[in-house]
């Protein structure tokens, strides 16, 4: 009796319209706080490190660039980069993450768990071995068809199992497939001998982001952003329900098509340039979620600023625990994103 | 009438069992001859049996009682020891897909011992009996950690969710080991690199003397627990009206399949999937009956784990693949058509 009531009264919230349970003011403050927040990371995020610059100094740097100035240099080629990768990454793993949350309806939905991070992993592990001089620009290439193959292969596994794709059960196959492409990427890496390269790689790290990474690597980003926030309004509907969506007269499989295009460039992307970051896409729009209600219209850039924001502040993090050797970005946002994966698979009740 | 029809079947079964029982291990036998010879300087049966009774030359015998003999003895130690532990671990929690490197006890183990080799000047210097008791404290220290995650009230422990609070668990774990790995020198560093992705890197005899104490007592012990498994397998209540003291036999026994779990991956690194696969082959071939299960798996484990060794040496000779990725490149399709098939 009691737990029909509960689902009764769950329906009935569901059904409610979606105005009630989203909260645009909360949103915009998220925006406009958030924004602020990440201009001051990056302002701190630059001015901090094995040598300490001047906000002022950094000032200058960014707005009368003098070449003969060492902290000039230092700033133009080593921080800004870094930090702007930081920025550029932290937003595409949230999004991609907030995508496949509300396309799938699945909340334990995340690149690095479903094996779209380590499918990109494993071509370029493939890449760094077979073809060393690749450019950039195909290593962004074919770490997309990477996370493509890698995501399909997980997600077609899920689906072939009797009585359909839970949750649980697509995790599990990420884990399973993403064990298999690390013995494959390690079994590649020890025999061609480029173990330490991958290595820092694996860890995820913001250390080496270069110029003209961020470079070929923009375009993609910000229209894959671009194309999550036209394509929110479908996600909100796709998020209710299949049959939901389907009876407000959305083409259901067009969206998806086009929501797993965007994922895949995401995380493909980002891969390329800091390796296996996890969590992010998992913690970063469930929080949003709380704040902001069920509106994926707020969602979606809401998320991409907590993203880039979690992850500049990870990075910054990473280089104040020991300096001045780097801890990686990836462990460190694993040991947020763990416990909050524990207590997400606790809450879970329906599933699992 | 009825009855003897029953008893009949149960005989054919036994029987049936042992024959497999027979096979399999004359398929170790023929895989150990076959693993003798694989490697960069080859023996023909003749020179092995010459060396095996003391006849060989002073270079043959260097190569098989030094080199060979020794790995051989320890993938079939450790396949079988992981087998049986994922065997336990299937039977206590009641879930298809347990194995302690999906649970994350391997990354526990494996934790520990980075840190202690990691402690010592050179990768020689540490004590190799030390390292499966070091092993087994952080084996323990995850299990019981992922046990009291996964414990829910009133719902006790659901198999979905003990697997994924293993899989977070072994992520975290391997986070703190990639943070510990990249301050390691280049020379641990390759080392720990190749431990990892396990490579059976305790190639000489004092290894398998650390590892054998573990294997000789839990391995007959688990065995010997057979019926009581039997009884767990009915279902907590059952066995609790059968007499069964249910928890203080799961921890029991929970314990044995931890230690079993540890030696290996102290010696070994972490070799998934062994623990996964044997069983559910064992179960497939012998039935469900622990008596002949556990002998059945141990068999596959050992099978699984000599023929991946091999197979790593050959492929790439003379350099070679990690056991571990071989195991993980045969184990891990496997898990997932397991998964494909397995009602949520």
């Amino acid at each position: 009796m009691n737990q029909q009531a509960v689902s009764r009264n769950g329906l009935d919230q569901r059904a409610e319209p979606l105005k009630l349970r989203s909260r645009p003011w909360a949103a915009t403050l998220i925006l406009i706080g958030g924004l602020i927040a990440l201009a001051l990371g990056i302002a701190v995020s630059v001015s901090f490190g094995a040598a300490d610059i001047k906000l002022s100094v950094v000032w200058t740097a960014v707005f009368h660039f003098n070449p003969d100035i060492t902290e000039h240099q230092i700033i133009r080629e080593l921080r800004l980069p870094r930090v702007l990768g930081g920025v550029m990454v932290g937003a595409s793993f949230a999004v991609a993450g907030a995508i496949m949350q509300g396309m799938t309806r699945n909340p334990l939905a995340d690149s690095g768990l479903m094996g779209i991070n380590s499918g990109a992993g494993f071509a370029l592990a493939v890449c760094f071995a077979f073809f060393p001089n690749l450019s950039f620009m195909y290593l962004i290439l074919y770490s997309f068809i990477g996370a493509g193959a890698g995501a399909g292969i997980v997600y077609g596994i899920g689906s072939l199992a009797k009585g359909g794709l839970t949750p649980a059960r697509l995790v599990l196959a990420g884990a399973a497939f993403s064990a298999l492409l690390s013995a494959l990427s390690e079994g590649v890496a020890l025999y061609f001998k480029i173990g330490q390269d991958l290595a820092f790689w694996y860890a995820g790290g913001l250390a080496g982001t270069k110029w003209f990474q961020l470079q070929v690597m923009s375009p993609w980003v910000i229209a894959a952003i671009i194309g999550a926030i036209v394509l929110s309004r479908s996600i909100t509907m796709l998020s209710l329900g299949e049959d939901i969506a389907r009876g407000l007269g959305q083409r259901t499989g067009l969206v998806k098509l086009a929501g797993a295009l965007i994922v895949l460039i995401l995380a493909g992307a980002s891969v390329a340039v800091v390796g296996a970051v996890g969590f992010v896409g998992l913690i970063i729009p469930h929080l949003t979620r709380y704040l902001v209600g069920v509106d994926y219209r707020w969602i979606i850039p809401c998320s991409a600023v907590l993203g880039a924001l979690l992850v500049v502040g990870a990075d910054l993090t990473a280089r104040m625990i020991n300096p001045p050797h780097e801890t990686p970005v990836g462990a460190i946002i694993s040991l947020i994103g763990v416990p909050f994966f524990l207590y997400l698979a606790r809450k879970e009740r329906r599933e699992l | 009438m009825q009855r003897t029809k029953v008893i009949s079947f149960e005989e054919a079964r036994r029987k049936h069992g042992l024959n497999v029982l027979g096979v399999l291990a004359a398929l170790i036998v023929i895989m150990f001859i076959i693993s003798v010879n694989t490697g960069y300087i080859r023996l023909t049966p003749l020179e092995l049996l010459n060396t095996l009774f003391g006849k060989g030359t002073d270079k043959q015998e260097l190569i098989l009682f030094q080199f060979r003999l020794p790995r051989i003895v320890i993938s079939i130690l450790i396949g079988a020891a992981l087998a049986v532990s994922g065997a336990v671990m299937q039977g206590v929690f009641r879930n298809d897909l347990a194995d302690p490197g999906i649970l994350g006890i391997n990354a526990g183990a494996g934790l520990m011992v980075m840190l202690m080799v990691s402690f010592y000047p050179t990768t020689s210097a540490a004590p190799v009996y030390l390292l499966p008791v070091v092993a087994f404290v952080g084996a323990a220290f995850t299990a019981a950690l992922i046990y009291s995650l996964a414990y829910k009230r009133h719902q006790g422990i659901a198999p979905i969710r003990l697997l994924l609070t293993g899989v977070a668990v072994a992520a975290g774990m391997s986070a703190a080991m990639i943070v510990l790995t990249l301050r390691l020198d280049p020379d641990k560093y390759q080392f720990v690199a190749t431990w990892l992705a396990g490579s059976i890197w305790g190639t000489s005899w004092k290894f398998v003397l650390s590892l054998l104490p573990w294997i000789v007592i839990l391995l007959p012990y688990v065995i010997y627990k057979a019926r009581v498994m039997n009884v767990l397998n009915l279902g907590e209540q059952t066995a609790t009206g059968l007499g069964a003291h249910v928890t203080r036999e799961q921890f029991r026994l929970l314990a044995a399949a931890v230690g079993l779990a540890a030696s290996s991956v102290a010696v070994s690194g972490g070799i998934g999937f062994v623990g996964l696969v044997g069983p559910h082959l064992a179960r497939r071939l012998v039935g469900p009956k622990h008596q002949l299960m556990l002998p059945a798996s141990a068999l596959l484990g050992a099978l699984l784990v000599i023929t991946a060794d091999t197979i790593g040496r050959r492929i790439l000779q003379p350099s070679e693949i990690p056991t571990g990725i071989v195991v993980a490149v045969i184990g891990a399709p496997y898990f997932l058509y397991l998964l494909a098939r397995t009602k949520s």
